[in-house]
């Protein structure tokens, strides 16, 4: 298998330039500090869990300073909330745009809190996340998101896109 | 001299004029001037001429004089929101932007990377998982090309039922082009071995958002760049300090700055910016997905808002013209508003996803005139009118604040509108 990959790659590429090989191999466990990687699917999704409850006690702590009371929004955007896309200018929220649940947990991990990043643990995004999607009641005030049922969960716009150039993908 | 023959209406002459009757022409030329400035002293010896000058600085920086030539801040203070840096395109000229005043988008601040430090990871369905060093990459064989960079969001004001009046700048300053050099990034797959199974790659920076964009793989493998060096030297920190990701063509967010990590993975991660930001909605409510491309576009530089016109005479309209699926094949100019056009000449050599300086002589006779450029590429798709644009993709019910982004990917024409006063304005035509 590997070497059918090479000659594939080889064909598909005909200006391959040969160079000197100084990567160094390093593996998988090594990078795993850094590969935070979620698919939409949930692949990379870590163990974990927690419920809109816990990630109200968190929200409060951590995230309302910006995003407000009840995740209405501050010097940063509403969580919650957002009206139908009747204008090309509507800005788009979780509830109203976002394809998939993935999406919310791979960015709280990645990107929040804004002045400390990737300083929560996963359970805290887990119930972050669950809180979200609750408030918004993407899920019940009661589910529990884990790395089965978060990919599980029905965005309302999931179908609602259109490829731009299916060809090039 | 002969007086050269107008090829389209409100004094529109052959782009070979200059050429042609050059130095009769040039003599009859008339300059922009920037909307303010004093008119020139008569000759004289000048007191900096009557002795030796300043020390020649180790980094030298523009003339003291130019100091209004800057980028423009959305966020000076640094709060924690994006800030965007803007070209001053009426202000430049030629095809490439000088390191200092590429745009920049920095979503959460410029981290300060040690490049001794700083590793390039490349892993996921690969057969060898490898780690590189910078040293390592500029010890490869490194390839140089000229490309514009172009923010998904560039040109987002026009999307406003009215236009706003700012300068190419604010409407356009999210654009820039720089030769950058680097590795190939098929060089690196190669050696990685990249699994069948793998159709995307997911890019992510050591900024502090973990910046992250998923790839398709055939575009990695046909003209993807690990980007070392802007314009000779090595990148700003603001374009990515020390190596990012350069996709010629595609959205500028995709270029990923600061890049640490590439993981090749069987679908798209649909990561905030791919999934939100970049996915434009639709009259009717729907949404594109994955746009990536940056398709043909141009806009007038000179003259435009914040350039004022000393009168009747010859002048230069002068522009740049791009496009994500090649070269510029062709760029026409109208002076009054799209009635008639007149082809403009374009600076040699014309590169592939890179800036075209395009450029036609015009004799203004004073009256109002509304100029607009419309550009072609070679894979045949030629820039919309505004119109037609609107038609497609809509505009917004009203008028928003020229830093909103109202939606993504903008490519139609912009117009100017000169009074008789030699006045620049920002119009719908």
């Amino acid at each position: 298998m590997p070497r059918v990959a090479f000659l594939v790659l080889l064909a598909a590429s005909p200006a391959l330039a040969q160079g000197p090989n100084l990567g160094q191999p390093i593996s998988e466990a090594e990078v795993k500090a850094w590969d935070i990687s979620i698919l939409p699917d949930g692949a990379g999704l870590p163990p974990g869990s927690g419920t809109p409850a816990q990630g109200a006690r968190i929200y409060a702590q951590k995230c309302v300073a910006c995003h407000g009371e009840a995740a209405k929004g501050g010097t940063a955007a509403p969580l919650v909330g957002g009206g139908p896309l009747s204008a090309i200018n509507t800005p788009k929220t979780i509830a109203n745009f976002w394809g998939h649940a993935t999406t919310v947990f791979d960015f709280i991990r990645r990107a929040m809190p804004w002045q400390q990043p990737r300083t929560l643990n996963d359970d805290e995004v887990y119930a972050l996340t669950a809180y979200i999607l609750a408030e918004n009641k993407l899920i019940g005030s009661s589910e529990t998101m884990n790395a089965k049922t978060l990919p599980q969960v029905k965005m309302p716009n999931r179908e609602n896109f259109i490829l731009r150039f299916p060809d090039r993908l | 001299m002969e007086k050269p023959a107008q090829v389209a209406a409100n004094g529109l002459l052959d782009r070979r004029a200059f050429l042609r009757d050059g130095a009769a022409l040039a003599a009859a030329m008339t300059g922009y001037s920037v909307v303010g400035t004093a008119a020139a002293a008569p000759l004289a010896d000048e007191p900096w001429s009557k002795g030796p000058g300043a020390i020649s600085p180790a980094n030298e920086k523009p003339s003291r004089f130019e100091e209004k030539v800057t980028r423009t801040l959305s966020n000076p203070n640094g709060e924690p929101r994006t800030s965007h840096a803007r070209t001053p395109h009426h202000l430049l000229n030629g095809t490439f932007t000088p390191n200092p005043l590429h745009f920049t988008i920095v979503h959460s601040g410029t981290p300060d990377i040690d490049p001794e430090q700083h590793r390039l990871v490349i892993h996921g369905l690969v057969k060898r998982p490898l780690a590189f060093s910078l040293d390592a990459l500029g010890r490869y064989p490194l390839v140089s090309r000229m490309t514009f960079v172009e923010c998904g969001g560039n040109s987002a004001p026009l999307f406003s039922p009215q236009p706003i009046q700012a300068t190419a700048q604010a409407l356009h300053g999210l654009v820039s082009c720089a030769e950058w050099t680097g590795v190939m990034l098929s060089t690196l797959l190669e050696e990685a071995g990249v699994d069948a199974k793998a159709k995307w790659l997911i890019a992510e920076g050591a900024d502090a958002l973990a910046l992250s964009r998923s790839v398709p793989l055939a575009k990695a493998l046909d003209d993807a760049m690990i980007a070392l060096y802007q314009n000779g030297e090595r990148l700003m920190p603001g374009n990515g300090y020390p190596m990012r990701l350069l996709l010629p063509g595609w959205e500028g967010n995709m270029n990923v700055k600061y890049l640490r990590r590439i993981k090749l993975v069987e679908q798209p991660a649909m990561s905030y910016y791919e999934a939100r930001t970049y996915s434009p909605i639709l009259p009717g409510g729907k949404a594109y997905r994955f746009y990536f491309l940056q398709e043909v576009k141009s806009f007038i530089t000179h003259p435009s808002v914040g350039l004022k016109l000393k009168g009747p005479g010859l002048y230069e309209i002068s522009g740049v013209a791009y496009s994500g699926n090649g070269r510029i094949s062709k760029v026409i100019v109208s002076a009054d508003g799209g009635r008639t056009w007149a082809q403009a000449a374009l600076q040699e050599p014309v590169l592939a996803k890179a800036f075209t300086r395009f450029r036609v002589p015009w004799r203004w006779d004073g009256s109002p005139a509304v100029l607009q450029s419309r550009a072609w590429d070679e894979a045949g798709y030629s820039q919309p009118t505004r119109s037609q644009f609107v038609a497609a993709r809509g505009e917004t019910p009203s008028v928003f604040p020229v830093t909103a982004f109202a939606s993504q990917h903008f490519n139609a024409v912009t117009s100017w509108g000169v009074n008789p006063g030699g006045e620049v304005s920002h119009v719908y035509a």
